[in-house]
């Protein structure tokens, strides 16, 4: 079966610039794709190729089995929710949201059901006679959202959606968005910088850096087995030791940098070889005492941070290692850490991932 | 809130004004003298008003300058915007950095040199193919309008570049269609701006007494040269009506013309 959206080596380049360099990708009905990236990363060019306001120079982008070369951005069945809403601001919400109703040339009563149901949607019921700039925020982006779902898109895209909102508005918004997409089974792609964002929204995540796609997979896989230094350091925080293998130990393999550390590691390893060593600082306990554990040595602590669920620590270990730690405050009795100077951290062998090179 | 205005800078801001508009405020009062003299005040009186009211020569030239007004700032609006969309909405087209020199020169050049320039143009053109022939409305009208549309395209040019280029892709995304995306989204955002060329244009066409001079023919003077003339064989009360009466609508115009642009700015 073919996928629902075909992505086929698709390129652009802007005079000498490629800003986006043979990206491939497939998705199916129904998915909530983000594509997740620094700016300048290519990920809105991207976009707006899937819309048609950019002409690939190589590739091709096949959407429900039609290939969209020439098929006009009116034609599309793909709408865009751009990240200033531009939302037009002489004519009333409801004439926003009608605006592509009337370019299909409905009856004008099926326009106006049609409006008032997609006011329910987004619960703007009541608001339809108001001008955007009488709105707030949170309210112009879901008239937006409206406005780009009127027209029963196959594919709606997403142009960095929560970006202009505040933080806590931003985290309801969120979920608001995921219940309109499941509701509606709309195939949606993101696009964000925003790497919390990609995570809670979406099903899966694919990460951009200078025009490439270099990993797609699940928010978990994302997170959990980078394939990629760039795609560990900017998903998440992360330490990074430079560790040389010495040899297999039992089912995992012992190295060393600075310290003898035991990890997890693919049998394609060899002794002698450099690698970088990559732990999440959630994954790494800190104690004031040793516990005797594995992957176990003392460290000084640099610095600290408070973030009222925990504390961030930059601690540093032997021979000058950074690495930085996440304490959860999840014991109610815990000695204030913030005393601590020096410490022990220890982390498991299964926590820790291996990027070559 | 009182303000902190120091006394100096109130002072200055007065004297400013007051050089500005007192000789505006004495040629309006004059208007108003009952004698025949302009310097000698001789009573109140509305005698010059209805006087104008009976003028033939210059009611027929106010009347040719409000045709003329008219016309050219409508001409002049229209290719104004055209050379706006073009300067803004097309980064790139061969010759664009010399259309940009050629539609703001008008905008420095000074106002005898465009004058004597049109009037040698309408000359070769009759001589050659016999169109415009002599110097009259038309041939004023054609020159107010290549000045004015200069102004126009600066004034609808920042408005349009101001404008969120989302907002024109949105309306495509929804299946909109030029010209319908720029009749139903682009126009009805810039009008104000479109209004404002348009007055700012019907003014200057209006004021101008230069160009006009050279292009005019005979029995084709506007308001402005025949008050000129007048004024040469002596300057009566009459003019100072008629000027006040000019200055009123074009500060109306004018304020008309930037509360349009304020409001637009006050919403962003």
């Amino acid at each position: 079966m073919t996928p629902f959206i075909r992505i086929q080596n698709i390129s652009k380049k802007f005079g000498k610039l490629l800003a986006v360099d043979d990206v491939s990708f497939n998705l199916e009905r129904g998915e909530l794709f983000s594509l997740l990236g620094p700016s300048g990363c290519g990920k809105t060019t991207l976009l707006r190729m899937l819309a048609g306001f950019e002409k690939p120079s190589e590739g091709y982008i096949e959407i429900d089995g039609q290939d969209m070369a020439n098929v006009d951005p009116a034609d599309r069945p793909v709408n865009i929710m751009f990240q200033s809403y531009a939302l037009f601001p002489h004519m009333s919400v409801s004439n926003n949201i009608a605006y592509g109703l009337k370019r299909a040339s409905l009856p004008s009563d099926e326009i106006k059901a049609r409006v008032e149901e997609l006011l329910r949607l987004v619960h703007l019921s009541g608001m339809g006679a108001r001008k955007p700039s009488t709105l707030s925020g949170g309210q112009r982006q879901r008239v937006a959202l409206a406005r780009a779902l009127a027209r029963r898109p196959k594919l709606l895209l997403l142009d960095e959606p929560l970006a202009a909102l505040d933080k806590k508005l931003r985290s309801e918004t969120q979920f608001e968005l995921v219940n309109i997409q499941e509701q509606l089974g709309t195939t949606f792609i993101v696009v964000t910088h925003d790497q919390e964002e990609a995570m809670t929204l979406s099903t899966r995540i694919g990460v951009m850096d200078n025009g490439k796609l270099v990993q797609t997979g699940t928010p978990n896989e994302i997170y959990e087995k980078p394939e990629t230094r760039f795609v560990a350091d900017f998903v998440g925080d992360i330490s990074f030791l430079e560790a040389t293998v010495i040899q297999r130990a039992g089912k995992y393999w012992l190295m060393k940098a600075a310290t003898l550390i035991h990890a997890t590691g693919s049998s394609t390893l060899t002794s002698g070889m450099k690698v970088s060593l990559a732990i999440r600082p959630e994954k790494i306990t800190l104690t004031s005492q040793p516990t005797g554990q594995l992957n176990e040595f003392p460290v000084e602590i640099e610095d600290w941070a408070f973030y009222g669920a925990g504390t961030q620590y930059k601690v540093i270990g032997p021979d000058g290692i950074k690495l930085k730690v996440y304490q959860s405050h999840n014991q109610p009795s815990q000695a204030n850490p913030r005393q601590l100077e020096t410490g022990f951290v220890h982390f498991s062998p299964d926590a820790t991932f291996i990027l070559e090179g | 809130m009182r303000s902190t205005v120091p006394l100096l800078v109130k002072l200055l801001a007065i004297a400013g004004f007051g050089i500005l508009y007192i000789p505006v405020m004495m040629m309006m009062i004059y208007s108003f003298n009952r004698g025949k003299l302009v310097s000698v005040w001789a009573g109140f009186s509305t005698k010059w008003y209805k006087e104008l009211w009976y003028d033939d020569v210059l009611l027929t030239a106010l009347y040719k300058s409000l045709l003329i007004g008219f016309s050219s700032a409508t001409i002049s609006t229209i290719f104004g915007l055209l050379i706006a969309i073009a300067f803004v909405r097309f980064a790139h087209f061969r010759g664009r950095l010399f259309l940009s020199l050629v539609a703001s020169a008008p905008l420095v050049m000074p106002e005898a040199v465009t004058g004597l320039s049109m009037l040698l143009l309408f000359i070769a053109m009759e001589a050659s193919f016999g169109w415009p022939s002599g110097r009259g409305v038309d041939t004023i009208m054609i020159a107010h309008a290549t000045f004015g549309m200069c102004f126009a395209a600066v004034v609808i040019q920042t408005r349009l570049r101001d404008m969120d280029k989302s907002l024109e892709e949105a309306a495509r995304d929804l299946g909109g269609r030029q010209p319908f995306v720029f009749l139903s989204i682009i126009l009805p955002l810039i009008l104000p701006s479109i209004i404002a060329a348009w007055l700012l244009s019907f003014t200057l066409s209006f004021d101008d007494l230069v160009i006009a001079s050279f292009v005019s023919g005979p029995g084709s003077s506007t308001l402005p040269i025949v008050i000129f003339s007048k004024i040469r064989l002596g300057v009566s009360p009459e003019i100072n009506a008629i000027a006040t009466l000019m200055i009123l609508t074009i500060s109306a115009l004018v304020m008309i013309g930037s509360f349009l642009v304020l409001r637009r700015d006050g919403k962003k």
